[in-house]
């Protein structure tokens, strides 16, 4: 059975979305894209040279895959806007992952700020995938506002830190009624199948990858992470128990 | 709320028993945490702390990809006038030098740019000598409206300004600002500037906070060392950086060791500043501040820049020249000071290739938040 994820009214057969930033040769990226398997790549805009687009990362993005530009370098909602617009006027497609940051040294998202690009740019027609905290009635509120997907961190972005905001991140995944996609703090490949596991329609990293010694096999092991956190999630997957099963029985007496 | 209370707190320390009360053990410990207090990263630059520069580095390096990838990158100055108001003994363009002067017209400013941003740099760094007279604040903004035209970002290393023409530079495309303290001591700051302008500390410390307050993006803060004691000038930049990170969260902080070079007429420094020292003020700073920015200019050869690209720096500059009309042909001025890595873009692209580093042209393009329609050149579709 085929087991599509559907984000904006386009299906995607992988959950494993990756970036495009921080290689040390950026003609790696296609390979890495290949051995990663995905759907989606995301590129940071403010990196994008659109004078000279040769030169620049999407020429090394294959044309084949969701083009999926992110807002960074955004401190407003205006901000994040502008660099939307500008990246669909530029034939970037109309995806964006909305990305406002006024942390510099954690980097994490401006919740509020994304929110207001989140309004703005799903009224405007884009498909809008917030990066945000996890925080339950934001993320209500982003659904509401037509984000097609929420992006909650698992820790800050370039952390490898993993599912550092695990509980939230369940209850985003019980509550939403949108595709949750971890993204950011993810630094093993546990750690995405982890936020499989629990049932994160996908996840999306880029550091571990592209900072490994050896990217391409480290794209590799992703994939089969996430193939195999998802596979686990669908089997349904069995309780855990801290306590061992005990020989006689307390309630035995009922029984009786 | 300024650095300057900062500063004040530290105004009577004992910083040479402090730095020779830390033991091996000490610093062995503090490598191995995950975040450093003050007194950690004062002890990382110890004497003691010397003795550690290997594991230093190995955490460096491995911060430093964390955070920023690997990649590093690249901008280029761009002098534009070196008449100065000041008599600041160890500089060249020092009143009191008699030295070729020179101010680059709106034309001239042109044509560099044009030369400059043909080479394929996205990036530039416009500096001025400090003349309020001479590049005023009406000319700083025009030469950062000239030369916004032909790159993705501008910054500017100027004389200090007050938020409102901090804005206004904003407003004519100016990213962000380079300003360095010179030094963090108050006492040998007004003994190296008395009677000039620049003999106004605060106003020079609490730069940042204005350029932050006036909506830059960016700023790079140090002290040029040399001029004092390098250990708590090394310390201070780190703590400036520190402060103004977590009173401005938005502003991109970056600091910078700049070391002596020789310049138009001798100077006696301070003190020599060793590879040895540079290195280890490079990897204290980046256990201190994982996410900051670490500049390294021409000030240093291709050899060391080379050997230092992956220890924690994210900023070089390249194709320099620190002569007023440099670039374009015809006749340069006198040089600020002798730049010690004369590689162009490419030699410099190619080195950090075998380094295993990207150079990054473009890490933003303050055309990309502007008012007007896009820009005729943006006509081709990608995808």
């Amino acid at each position: 059975m085929d087991d599509l994820l559907e984000i904006g009214g386009k299906k995607i057969r992988s959950r494993l979305i990756t970036g495009s930033g921080k290689y040390r040769d950026e003609r790696q990226i296609g390979d890495v894209v290949a051995a990663a398997d995905c759907d989606i790549v995301t590129v940071a805009l403010r990196r994008v040279d659109f004078d000279h687009p040769k030169d620049s990362v999407l020429a090394f993005v294959p044309k084949d895959k969701i083009l999926l530009p992110n807002t960074s370098g955004a401190r407003t909602a205006a901000e994040a806007v502008r660099l939307a617009r500008l990246a669909r006027n530029m034939g970037c497609g109309n995806w964006v992952k909305i990305e406002v940051i006024t942390d510099q040294k954690y980097l994490l998202p401006d919740n509020m700020e994304t929110l207001a690009a989140t309004e703005i740019l799903a009224k405007e027609g884009f498909v809008v995938l917030p990066y945000m905290s996890p925080d339950l009635p934001l993320a209500k509120r982003l659904v509401a506002a037509g984000a097609a997907a929420v992006m909650p961190l698992g820790a800050p972005i370039g952390s490898n830190r993993g599912l550092r905001t695990l509980d939230l991140l369940e209850i985003l995944v019980e509550e939403i009624d949108a595709p949750v996609i971890v993204d950011a703090g993810i630094g093993r490949p546990s750690h995405a199948a982890q936020a499989m596991e629990i049932g994160a329609a996908a996840v999306l990293l880029n550091t571990a990858i592209a900072s490994s010694n050896d990217p391409v096999s480290m794209a590799r092991a992703f994939r089969l992470a996430v193939e195999a956190g998802r596979l686990a999630f669908r089997a349904g997957m069995g309780g855990v128990s801290k306590q061992g099963k005990a020989s006689s029985p307390l309630t035995g007496f009922l029984d009786g | 709320m300024s650095f300057y209370e900062t500063i004040t707190r530290y105004s009577s320390f004992d910083f040479g028993g402090f730095l020779a009360s830390v033991t091996p053990e000490q610093v062995e410990t503090i490598i191995d945490k995950d975040k450093l207090l003050e007194h950690d990263y004062l002890a990382l630059l110890s004497g003691a702390a010397a003795g550690f520069l290997e594991p230093m580095a190995h955490k460096a390096a491995s911060l430093t990809r964390k955070n920023f990838g690997s990649v590093m990158f690249i901008f280029t100055p761009l002098y534009v006038s070196n008449h100065c108001d000041n008599g600041c003994p160890y500089c060249s363009f020092a009143r009191q030098h008699r030295i070729a002067r020179s101010h680059l017209s709106n034309a001239k400013i042109r044509e560099e740019a044009c030369a400059i941003a043909r080479t394929g740099m996205r990036h530039i760094l416009v500096l001025t000598g400090e003349s309020r007279s001479m590049a005023s604040p009406e000319y700083v903004r025009e030469a950062v409206s000239v030369v916004h035209e032909h790159f993705s970002s501008v910054s500017v290393e100027v004389y200090p300004m007050t938020t409102e023409e901090y804005a206004a530079l904003a407003a004519f495309g100016a990213d962000g600002i380079t300003i360095y303290q010179e030094t963090y001591n108050e006492a040998k700051y007004h003994e190296l500037h008395r009677g000039g302008p620049k003999d106004n500390y605060v106003f020079r410390l609490d730069a940042p906070d204005r350029a932050a307050r006036a909506g830059m993006r960016a700023a790079t803060v140090g002290a040029l060392l040399g001029l004092y004691e390098p250990r708590s000038e090394a310390f201070f930049t780190g703590l400036h950086a520190h402060y103004v990170q977590k009173t401005f969260p938005s502003l991109e902080v970056s600091v910078a060791f700049p070391r002596l070079r020789p310049m138009v007429r001798e100077f006696e420094a301070y003190c020599e500043i060793s590879d040895r020292l540079y290195v280890q003020m490079l990897l204290a700073a980046r256990l201190f501040l994982p996410r900051c920015g670490i500049t390294v200019s021409t000030r240093e050869s291709r050899e060391f820049r080379n050997a230092i690209a992956p220890l924690g720096v994210t900023k070089m500059s390249a194709g320099v020249s620190t002569a007023v009309g440099g670039r374009a042909a015809g006749s340069a001025s006198t040089s600020q000071f002798e730049i010690a890595d004369n590689r162009t873009l490419d030699e410099m692209k190619s080195d950090l290739a075998g380094l295993g580093f990207q150079a990054v042209m473009q890490d933003w393009n303050s055309h990309y938040l502007a008012e007007e329609e896009l820009p005729s050149t943006f006509n081709n579709g990608i995808h």
